[in-house]
């Protein structure tokens, strides 16, 4: 009977299997135009893998097709509604975006190298935390709220005009002890299921978990519009579902470990191209 | 007026006589059903874009009725064959009684 049974779930997954898995070999070239590096050699640090794969490799046909066009991105339906908050002034200060950086474009190279390593502040901070700042220290208006709709569609905007650079985040310096935690978090097993995120995303990429076939989790193509539940996600907020269900009390967004992760996950994908707001599941 | 409402086309630039074109629009729109509930269990109103037309020099090439079971942000992609240099023009009409338009220039060679 057990012999049987086991037979079966084999069965199962080499059907799921075959149902789901992606053209593994795809290039990206978004509008014709942004050339995206989906998969390239692991940088130095990271010792467990030799070649590192954006999460669209995963995908389904259809699922990467989304992304090649940004008229069919939905992503990009959020990044043009962060444009004309870029171009509106609020706060005291009467200041928008704007006014002290131009267009967006100007932003160009800023996602890729966040997290980073703020000296007057004396933190890691994420693009989040750095535009928050903006908001309170030079506009005089209120903070967005961390993974809330306006922050995503600002950060979706900021990475979408850096598509096509390399991701590239200091881990040296005064970083490398949030790095440190970062790494020590990836690798501590959470929750009942006892699961570390390595468990799945360094161990087990390209394997199927039940329905969902698993990606490295890098996270070059955040924010990511999901089919999913059909709107931005933040990537704090996706490590926290990813740790709930593990079924594990999580960290907060913003905190520091989720910070620290950030800048480790983010390191772990130094080569990728920037790539949000991508579409996955 | 309905918020965060903007119309995307795409239309190709140039095209020869007689060729079928490939069109594809979007509109950023809620498209609230009138179905669903808020917190406090009363029925949110109904507001969404009941028609979508699209014309060539005056000349309708499709007129589309909407239904409240349409997703948000519809989108449409319909192919158009452009006998002659000319002007499309896209019109979308919200339960608010508001017009939202566009127009694209083809150039027929």
């Amino acid at each position: 009977m057990k012999k049987l049974l086991k037979t079966g779930v084999f069965a199962v997954v080499a059907l799921t299997a075959h149902a789901v898995h992606a053209d593994e070999e795809a290039n990206l070239i978004i509008n014709e135009e942004i050339e995206i590096t989906v998969r390239t050699d692991a940088p130095a640090h990271l010792e467990n893998l030799s070649t590192i794969y954006s999460g669209w490799v995963f995908r389904s046909n259809e699922t990467q097709a989304l992304q090649m066009d940004d008229f069919e991105n939905p992503g990009m339906i959020f990044a043009d509604d962060a444009r004309d908050a870029w171009n509106t002034v609020e706060g005291t200060k009467g200041n928008s975006c704007a006014s002290c950086h131009g267009e967006p474009e100007s932003m160009a190279g800023v996602r890729a190298v966040y997290p980073k390593w703020n000296e007057a502040a004396g933190e890691v901070r994420t693009v989040a935390m750095q535009v928050n700042d903006c908001r309170t220290e030079q506009m005089g208006a209120e903070e967005l709220k961390y993974d809330g709709k306006g922050m995503l569609n600002m950060e979706a905007l900021l990475s979408s005009v850096s598509r096509g650079l390399p991701v590239n985040v200091a881990i040296d310096g005064p970083a490398q002890s949030m790095w440190e935690l970062g790494r020590d978090v990836y690798y501590t097993r959470f929750g009942q299921l006892d699961l570390s995120c390595a468990n799945c995303h360094e161990d087990n990429y390209g394997n199927n978990i039940r329905a969902d076939h698993l990606s490295q989790g890098q996270i070059n193509g955040f924010p990511v519009y999901r089919l999913n539940n059909a709107q931005l996600n933040g990537v704090q907020s996706r490590f926290r579902g990813c740790v709930r269900d593990t079924r594990a009390a999580t960290y907060a967004v913003g905190s520091e470990e989720l910070i620290a992760l950030e800048l480790y996950v983010a390191s772990r994908g130094n080569g990728l191209s920037v790539e949000g707001p991508s579409v996955r599941n | 007026m309905a918020e965060d409402v903007k119309p995307r086309v795409r239309v190709p630039g140039k095209a020869t006589a007689g060729e079928a074109i490939t069109i594809k629009t979007l509109i950023s729109h809620a498209m609230e059903s009138g179905q669903r509930k808020n917190g406090d269990g009363n029925l949110i109103p109904r507001s969404i874009i009941n028609r979508f037309t699209c014309a060539f020099n005056g000349a309708t090439v499709i007129d589309v009725t909407l239904e409240p079971a349409i997703s948000t942000n519809p989108y449409f992609e319909f192919q158009a064959i452009v006998p002659e240099t000319g002007t499309f023009e896209f019109t979308w009409y919200d339960d608010d009684g508001d017009v939202y338009t566009d127009t694209q220039n083809i150039t027929v060679s």
